[in-house]
């Protein structure tokens, strides 16, 4: 699976996508390969202020817990609730399920992410 | 892969959910050669293993299998394990992995004193293949002239399979209809490759992962999570596999002390009422204070039954099933339920 050019990356597996103030937050193909089978995600609530690096949620497979870091910080302003109830579909599309939108507090934090050509060789190795 | 008892091994192929649904559906193949093989012979084999396994193996005709415990004074489990009477006077037990070299010292001293019996840790001559589910029979009979539907459910056969001579029993770790093969370590490569070209898609290969979440809804015990050296028999409520008319065997008294008296914790099987997967270790809560000795033992969210299960250690006045309690799950206090088990029984 290819890494979308316009998203950036962090060493934590995580992506964003941002667009104007806002960026949606998910997780990377690499991150739910190695978790497996995802059974379970815990999100916060809209509303919340979160700290760039800041654990957002937890996401669980049949093996294993993670923390779900924040890529960038700012007040969360969506959670996409369908992925509690389905939240396989982490696995099946990793860049198109985004669990979170974040109004960036800091446009500069994003930017000085990883872009998808680093993350690839990040996690080519 | 993984490394699990001094072996690496693969915790999943196709991945944990496809291979449990394809045991529950269809057949799934384990690679289980690392299981430890110790063999009891001698005019006084019996007597042997009577006193170092908790069941009762003078039960056991020639060709059948038990499940027992190796037990401590205290009625604990040093390991359990599978006895299959191979003759009037040959046993041999299938042990956990990780436990072959402490196993087969404890027995080699213990059976001393039983006579005429010697025990051999014959673990390097075995290769244990697995085939389970509702497809295994079918699979396993087109390359066997054994007829596999007159093995009963814990008996076994010698036989060959793809030409190689092997042991093949009908048990497993799944819940599901299966056989065990016992072969030979140089031709395992080739009974593994005959199973799956005469599954073709009907079976495939299973890693540790599937093994874990599949036993843990047939609430098969696994040791080192839900039973241990810490763990009595009775707590762990399997009382059923004792052999209470022996004379006499180790953990005996321990055990009958407990039957007289009651255990104050017991091992149950829970579902989780709010969301969240309770994993081995966390705490366990009757009313606010964690329980001393209690505590969750196995946990996940189930492929099959897609429930978060578990088992976990509450204490006895909290078994019946229906009791709510708490389990700690990363700091929140989760609500869980006392269900019966096994969480899944197939269909017979």
């Amino acid at each position: 699976m290819s890494y979308p050019g316009g998203y950036k990356y962090t060493k934590d597996h995580e992506w964003v996508d941002v667009s104007g103030d806002r960026g949606k937050v998910g997780i990377t193909d690499y991150a739910q390969q190695q978790l497996g089978d995802v059974v379970y995600i815990e999100l916060p609530e809209v509303g919340t202020t979160l700290k760039q690096g800041q654990s957002f949620g937890t996401i669980e497979s049949v093996k294993a817990v993670s923390e779900l870091y924040a890529p960038v910080g700012g007040e969360v302003v969506e959670v996409n609730g369908a992925l509690k109830q389905k939240p396989e579909a982490v696995n099946t599309d990793p860049h198109g399920s985004w669990m979170i939108v974040v109004k960036l507090a800091n446009s500069g934090e994003a930017s000085a992410l990883l872009d998808a050509s680093q993350y690839q060789e990040l996690v080519k190795s | 892969m993984v490394s699990f008892g001094g072996w690496d091994m693969p915790l999943e192929y196709a991945g944990i959910v496809a291979e449990h649904m394809a045991v529950r559906t269809a057949a799934g193949l384990f690679d289980v050669s690392h299981m430890g093989q110790i063999e009891i012979a001698g005019r006084d084999a019996l007597a042997a293993v009577q006193r170092i396994s908790c069941n009762d193996a003078s039960r056991l005709a020639v060709g059948q299998a038990q499940y027992s415990g190796l037990l401590t004074p205290e009625g604990t489990f040093i390991d359990d394990l599978l006895v299959y009477r191979f003759a009037p006077a040959h046993f041999l037990l299938v042990v956990n992995a990780s436990h072959i070299p402490k196993d087969y010292a404890w027995i080699a001293d213990q059976i001393k004193p039983a006579g005429d019996a010697v025990a051999v840790d014959a673990s390097s001559r075995y290769a244990l293949l697995a085939v389970q589910g509702p497809a295994a029979l079918a699979t396993l009979q087109s390359l066997t002239g054994v007829d596999l539907a007159g093995i009963k459910y814990y008996w076994f056969a010698h036989g060959e399979i793809a030409g190689v001579r092997v042991t093949i029993s009908r048990t497993g770790y799944t819940g599901e209809d299966g056989f065990e093969i016992f072969i030979p370590p140089q031709s395992a490569d080739r009974v593994w490759q005959a199973i799956l070209s005469a599954g073709q898609a009907a079976v495939i290969p299973c890693g540790l992962g599937a093994r874990d979440t599949l036993r843990l809804e047939a609430a098969m015990r696994l040791h080192g999570n839900d039973i241990d050296e810490t763990t009595s028999v009775l707590e762990a409520d399997l009382g059923w596999k004792v052999g209470w008319k022996k004379d006499d065997f180790n953990g005996a008294a321990a055990l009958r002390e407990q039957k007289a008296h009651g255990v104050s914790r017991k091992l149950v099987g829970f579902e989780m009422v709010e969301r969240g997967i309770a994993r081995p270790g966390y705490t366990v809560h009757v009313g606010d204070p964690a329980v001393p000795g209690c505590r969750v033992t196995s946990g996940t969210q189930t492929p099959y039954l897609k429930k978060a299960i578990g088992m976990a250690y509450l204490p006895a006045e909290c078994a019946p099933p229906g009791t709510e309690f708490t389990v700690d799950i990363r700091g929140r206090r989760t609500r869980a339920q006392v269900v019966a088990m096994p969480f899944y029984k197939r269909a017979r």
